[in-house]
Parts: structure tokens; sequence; C-alpha cells
């Protein structure tokens, strides 16, 4: 389902010289197939995330979700792609501030195409057990809850992927396990791929497989 | 969920930034919309007046004070014209080219409003406002046989609380007319009409009969008043005719240039009134009936034909005719032939007795010349108010593009384009600007009805808070495209964030 061949990423630096930031020679995630991704800081893990689903383009390579290839597609059929193939859940700050939640989640539906299901994000939310919580904004809720928001959010489209960038690092322990918990169940139901980045071990462990991004990017130069 | 809805819920999101930007631009879009009702009150005040007729026939001299004093009854009181002026017009050898011609009298007044001495065809055959008749409110149309009767516009009725059958004595000109200075000398004036409301200058003056008024004239104590609006009265027949000796000593000088007549005019008018031969040889046609109808005998000759006319548009009382003045006359030209009305303009005016002069036109270039460009600027102001708080919106919506660029970037993440946010912060500028141009619209009417009021007191013109203007629908593209300028910024902006960077910032 996805597949990166020969992907190079490098940013320049300050002072003009090549920053080497990616270079993988194969990665692959087949359909529904869960994992977490785990590496140091700054060995790239977001910067991969970004490559994945077309936020950033590789320098060269090959990004093959399903059937395309993503690094021919222009930036509006890539953003098209995103809206449609991918869902997204960030650290923190992921939902719009002006909007409840059950609107967050419809917003996901609307930049897809248009074709915004109301009852469909309903029953995600409720699904991640926030049935009751659909009219509040943002601020009114819990990281947690927010969270979960974003998992409902993510789920909303019915992509083949959801990238999760450290989805609980901000969550109390005491809540982490529950947002694993929606998003290994969502996505199972749903027959969505999942990559999970984290830095906490628990949450890792969870997972039969497990990915250090140090040990498969050699653009990681090991101290 | 549509980006105007995206867009409305950022602008609540800053309440207090949205709120005062769009009321700067409230604030400019009603001071657009005063100045366009004002200008528009103003215009159609000054116009107003002068629809119903197509010439104001009076003594040479400023035309525009001849239509100022005429229209708006407003300086001083015109040099006179003789009444025979008005007999050329109507039955002389002007009379082809006049369907209708009114006679008016001015100087008179009763506590700052002005006393028009007239006609009742004033009010039974001119129109107003183009082709609107005059009404009356209360009572009727002042008798032509009977000298003191008057009617009242709607605005002195009701300043003044005066009533059918109250009565009032005129003050002459250079009397204290703020005060209560009556004069008793002659018979009290009896109103025996109110005129419907026209939004005419009209409505803040007195008509009366115009031979009330050479009556009391007549029997007046204090001459030297008299003087000043019936210059050269005064019952001094010997004034009348050195006048009339001055008239033709120009109209012998300027013989030469061949005055033309009206053609078929004369020929028309030969019959009607016998011209003695010539008594200058070489005299045009014209001009040595014009010598005619100057001397007393003629005029009485002619006052004696009208009054055995029964259809004669004109009365007579019993004041000797060479005390007989006029302010000006008020002329609707015949409607069927406008070549003939311009003909007849061009020769009153070729001659050395009078000018006739188009109040419609005159006032256009006061209008034109000078209110316009008030105007103009005012209205240039207001756009540049408007301008400015145009760029308030930008300065706000771009200061807040710092706060959102993670909000922009997650909804780049979620597969917004690049298209679409910059869209969505146009469409937030773009809502201000209408908003606050709503907000101001609504006020702006709402300061137009609450000054209402005072505008038709002083204008006459009624304006109402809904009374909208068609070049307001120019506020409309107006400000979506002032606000896609000034919204442009920010959306470039946005348009231009970088997704990767901005996640990672917040993160
Ligand atoms: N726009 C950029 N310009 C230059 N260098 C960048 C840019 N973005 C990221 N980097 C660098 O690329 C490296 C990888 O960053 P990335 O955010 O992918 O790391 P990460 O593995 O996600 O780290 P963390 O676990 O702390 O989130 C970092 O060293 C970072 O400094
Ligand atoms: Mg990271």
């Amino acid at each position: 389902m996805l597949e990166l061949k020969n992907v190079k990423k490098s940013f320049t630096e300050p002072d003009g010289g090549e920053l080497p930031i990616l270079d993988i020679e194969d990665f692959r995630l087949d359909a529904g197939e869960q994992m977490a991704l785990v590496g140091r800081s700054g060995c790239g893990k977001s910067t991969l995330l970004y490559v994945i689903s077309g936020i950033s383009r590789p320098d060269s390579g090959k990004v093959q979700v399903g059937d395309w290839d993503i690094t021919l597609f222009t930036e509006a059929e890539c953003d098209r792609f995103r809206a449609e193939q991918i869902g997204y859940v960030f650290q923190t700050f992921n939902l719009l501030p002006g909007f409840t939640a059950l609107e967050n989640v419809m917003l996901g539906m609307r930049f897809a195409g248009g074709r915004v299901d109301p009852n469909r994000a309903k029953h995600l939310l409720e699904r991640v057990g926030l049935g009751h919580r659909m009219t509040h904004r943002p601020t009114q809720l819990s990281v947690g809850e927010q969270q979960r928001v974003s998992v409902a959010r993510g789920l909303a489209n019915r992509p083949r992927l959801l990238l999760a960038d450290e989805p609980t690092a901000n969550v109390d322990a005491g809540h982490q396990q529950q947002v694993v918990d929606m998003l290994r169940d969502g996505c199972r139901e749903e027959n969505v791929a999942l990559m999970v980045v984290t830095h906490t071990p628990e949450v890792a462990r969870q997972f039969e497989r497990i990915d250090n991004l140090e040990e498969f990017n050699r653009a990681v130069v090991i101290a | 969920m549509s980006l105007w809805k995206i867009a409305w819920r950022s602008i609540q999101q800053r309440a207090l930034a949205s709120v005062l930007t769009a009321f700067a631009m409230g604030l400019g879009v009603a001071l657009v919309v005063s100045v366009l009702v004002i200008h528009g009150v103003v215009d159609q005040s000054f116009r107003r007046g002068a629809q119903g007729y197509d010439l104001i026939v009076g003594a040479k001299g400023e035309s525009i004070q001849l239509v100022l004093n005429t229209v708006f009854h407003l300086g001083m009181a015109p040099e006179n014209i003789p009444y025979s002026y008005y007999d050329e017009l109507i039955e002389g050898r002007f009379s082809r080219a006049v369907e209708t011609a009114i006679p008016v009298a001015m100087g008179h007044a009763y506590k700052t409003y002005p006393v028009i001495a007239t006609v009742p065809d004033m009010f039974d055959r001119l129109k107003y406002m183009g082709d609107r008749e005059y009404e009356f409110a209360e009572g009727r149309n002042f008798d032509v046989n009977q000298p003191f009767e008057a009617v009242i516009g709607s605005t002195v009725a009701r300043k003044l609380k005066m009533k059918v059958g109250d009565t009032f004595r005129p003050t002459h000109p250079g009397e204290d007319i703020t005060g209560d200075a009556e004069d008793e000398s002659h018979e009290p004036i009896t109103i025996v009409g109110i005129l419907a409301h026209t939004g005419t200058p009209n409505d803040r003056a007195i008509f009366m009969n115009l031979e009330g008024f050479y009556h009391f004239d007549c029997h007046q104590g204090g001459p030297g008043t008299v003087r000043q609006y019936l210059k050269g009265k005064a019952g001094d027949s010997n004034t009348t005719k050195s006048d009339s000796a001055e008239s033709h000593a120009k109209s012998e000088e300027s013989k030469s240039d061949a005055a033309p007549g009206l053609p078929g005019i004369d020929a028309a008018d030969d019959h009607d009134h016998e011209s003695p031969p010539a008594k200058l040889d070489s005299h045009e046609h014209d001009d040595a009936e014009h010598d005619h109808a100057k001397s007393p005998d003629a005029l009485a000759e002619l006052s004696h034909d009208a009054r055995d006319n029964p259809h004669g548009t004109h009365h007579h009382g019993p004041t000797p005719l060479a005390d007989r003045k006029l302010s000006a006359v008020l002329v609707c030209t015949d409607s069927d032939n406008q070549a003939l009305g311009m003909q007849l303009r061009s020769i009153i005016n070729e001659e050395n007795d009078a000018q006739a002069v188009a109040p419609t036109e005159i006032i256009s270039q006061l209008f034109d010349g000078i209110i316009g460009n008030i105007q103009l600027i005012l209205v240039i102001l207001a756009v540049l108010v408007v301008v400015v708080a145009g760029i308030g919106i930008l300065v706000s919506i771009y200061n807040s593009m710092s706060d959102r660029r993670h909000e922009i970037a997650v909804m780049r993440a979620l597969g917004a384009s690049r298209m679409m946010v910059g869209t969505i912060i146009l469409l937030e500028s773009i809502l201000l600007s209408l908003g606050g141009g709503l907000f101001g619209l609504l006020l702006g009417h709402g300061l137009v009805g609450l000054l209402a009021p005072t505008i038709a007191e002083h204008t006459g013109v009624i304006v109402s808070a809904f009374q909208f203007q068609w070049n307001e629908l120019i506020l409309i593209p107006g400000l979506i495209t002032l606000a896609s300028l000034v919204g442009y910024v920010p959306a470039a902006v946005a348009y231009r964030t970088d997704v990767a960077k901005s996640l990672a910032a917040n993160q």
C-alpha cells in the first residue's frame, strides 16, 4: 500500500551547506497495517511523515501510496490526495479553535471535496467516546479529548493511512492509553493503515511492528 | 461547511478586533451615505422649485439673482419690468410662443416668509416638479376678484400656526420682517387656502392676489419703502415715461442689430394691435410695435381688450396700468413648438427691456459649478475614510496571521489547498468590509432619518431613512473591491504558508 524507494530529503543550512535529513532506500507499509515509528529526536520522523503525506516533497525518490506515485503530483493534486487518502493527528493544537468538535471533524470532510456527512462525523465522535462533547469548542475540551477528536477527524474521510505524530506526548499518562486505543481500534475497524510516531516506550510496545528510523535512515549520522 | 462560514468563524475568533475594524468601516460608509443623501437632497431642493415653467422673464441684470429670487425667494427683489411686458407675453407679439404666463411681484414679507403677489393661475395652471398639480390641503385658491385674499405654503401654515380665515398684514421691503411690525394703512389679507406640501420653496411662501398688492401699494403711506420694490412707481407717471424714453433710446441704439422678431408672431398679432405708423422710419416693425406697447395709452387699450375677452388669462383691477410693475413673469412656452420657445428667449434677451432665463439651466450651472464641487470634495473625503478603514482591516488581519500560521498549516494538512486558505482570508476581509458597510448603511440612513425633520424644515425636501440613492449601490462592488485589495496581502501570507515549518513551530 505504501512504498518509499530511495527517498532523499535535505535542507539547506543557514551557512548554505546541504543538510541531509532523510535517505531511505526502501520502506513499506501494508494496507491496514499498524506500526510505531521511533527514533531519537531530530532523526527525521516528522519529516518522513510530511514526505509521505505530500506536505513536503522529497529531493529524489518515489513515494507510492496505493496506485499513485505522489511525487509526480502537482501541489494541488497532493492537497486533494492528502485530503482523501491521509488522516493526520499531531501532537497538540490539532483542532481549529473557532469550531466545535463536530465542526472540526466535518472540516476534514469539507476539504476532501465537499460531501460533508454529519452523521458519520457524529458516529466517529461517539466512537471515540465524545458523543456528549460535540458542540464543545477545543478550549472547552481536555487535551486527551482534543486528541480523540483529532482521531475521529483523521478517520472521517476513510483514508488509506493515518499518520499520528506523537499523539500522546501532551496527554497525561492516565489518558494516553485511551488515545492509543481509539487510534488502534478506529483504524482496525475502518481498515486504515496506522503509523504512530512516539517517544513513549509503553505506547510503542503495544505495536507488533516497531521501526526505528535511525536504523533505516542512512542520513542519520550515528554519533 | 462553506468557506464563508470558515471565514466567519475566524472573524468571531477575534471578535473585538473584528468589531472595531468593521465599525471603522461602518463610520466611513455612513459618511459616504450621508454625503450622497445630502447631495441628493441639495440637488433636489435646488432643482425642484424651478420645474414647472420654462422661462423666467425679468428685468435685465444678474440672471442668477433673478432665479434665486423668483424660484427660491432668496435675496433682494430684482428690478421690475413693466406690466405691459406681461401683456406682450400673453396676448402681444410673444403670445404665440407662450402657453402660460404667470406674473409675480415680490418684495413683501410676513414674519420672514416672502409674500408673492400673483394670479390664481399660479396654482390652477402651473405644475411643479415636472407634472404635479398644486393641491390645497385646506380651503381654496384665492379669487381673482378678491384683492385681499391669499393662500399660504404648508411650512408657513405650520410654522406660523395660521389657518384658513386668519388675516395678516404684509410688511414692506426694508421693514423689520422679523418683528411684528404690521402696516395698518391697508386692509388685512385673508388666508383662504393652505397649499398641500410640495417640497419646493413655495412651501415657505405666501401668495396673495396681485390686485390687492397693487391696491395697498397705491394707498401705502411711506413712499420711500415702496420705491424699493416698485422702482420708479409711487404714482409718478413721469418716471414711467422717462423709463420708456430711456428704453426707447436704447432700442434705437440697437436698432442696427435688426432685432429679429418671432417669424409669424408679428404677423399674427398685427391685427390685434394696430400699430401706429412707425415713428422712426428705418425702424423694424418689432421696435415700432414695442414702442407702441410702452405708451400708457396703448396699454390701457390693451387691457381693455383683455377684459372684454372672456378667454383672457390675465385679470386687471382698477389700478392704473402705468402703476403696475412686476418682478418677473413665469412662462411656460408652447410645448408643441420648442423652437418657438427658444426663439422667444433669444429675442427677449436681445432686446433691452428684459431678460428671459431658463431657471433649470441656471440652477444646473450653480449646482454643478459650486455645490457640485463641494459635494465632490466631500465624497472624496468620505471615500478616503472608507479606504483608511479598509487599511485598518488589512492591518488587523495581517497582524493575526502570525497567530494563525499553525491554524492554516493544520487546514493545509487536512487537505485544504493554498487557494482555499487564501480565499478564506480574502472572504474574511470581504465579510468585515461588507458587515461594516451594512452597519454603515444603517447608521447613515438612521442619521438621515434623525436629520429628516431638520432637512424638511430648512429645505422643504422630505427625506426618509429608507430613501436609498441609486449611487449607494456602488458601495457594494466598491467595498468588495476594496476588501479584495486589502485582503490580498494577508491572503498572500496564508497562501505562502510553509506547512511543514508552521506545523513544527507549535509542536
Ligand atoms: N525547514 C528546515 N530547515 C532546516 N532544517 C530542518 C527543517 N525542518 C527540520 N529540520 C531539521 O531536520 C531534522 C529532522 O527534523 P524532524 O522534525 O523530522 O525530527 P523529529 O525526528 O521529528 O524530531 P522530534 O522527535 O524532536 O520531533 C532536525 O534536525 C531539524 O533540525
Ligand atoms: Mg517530530
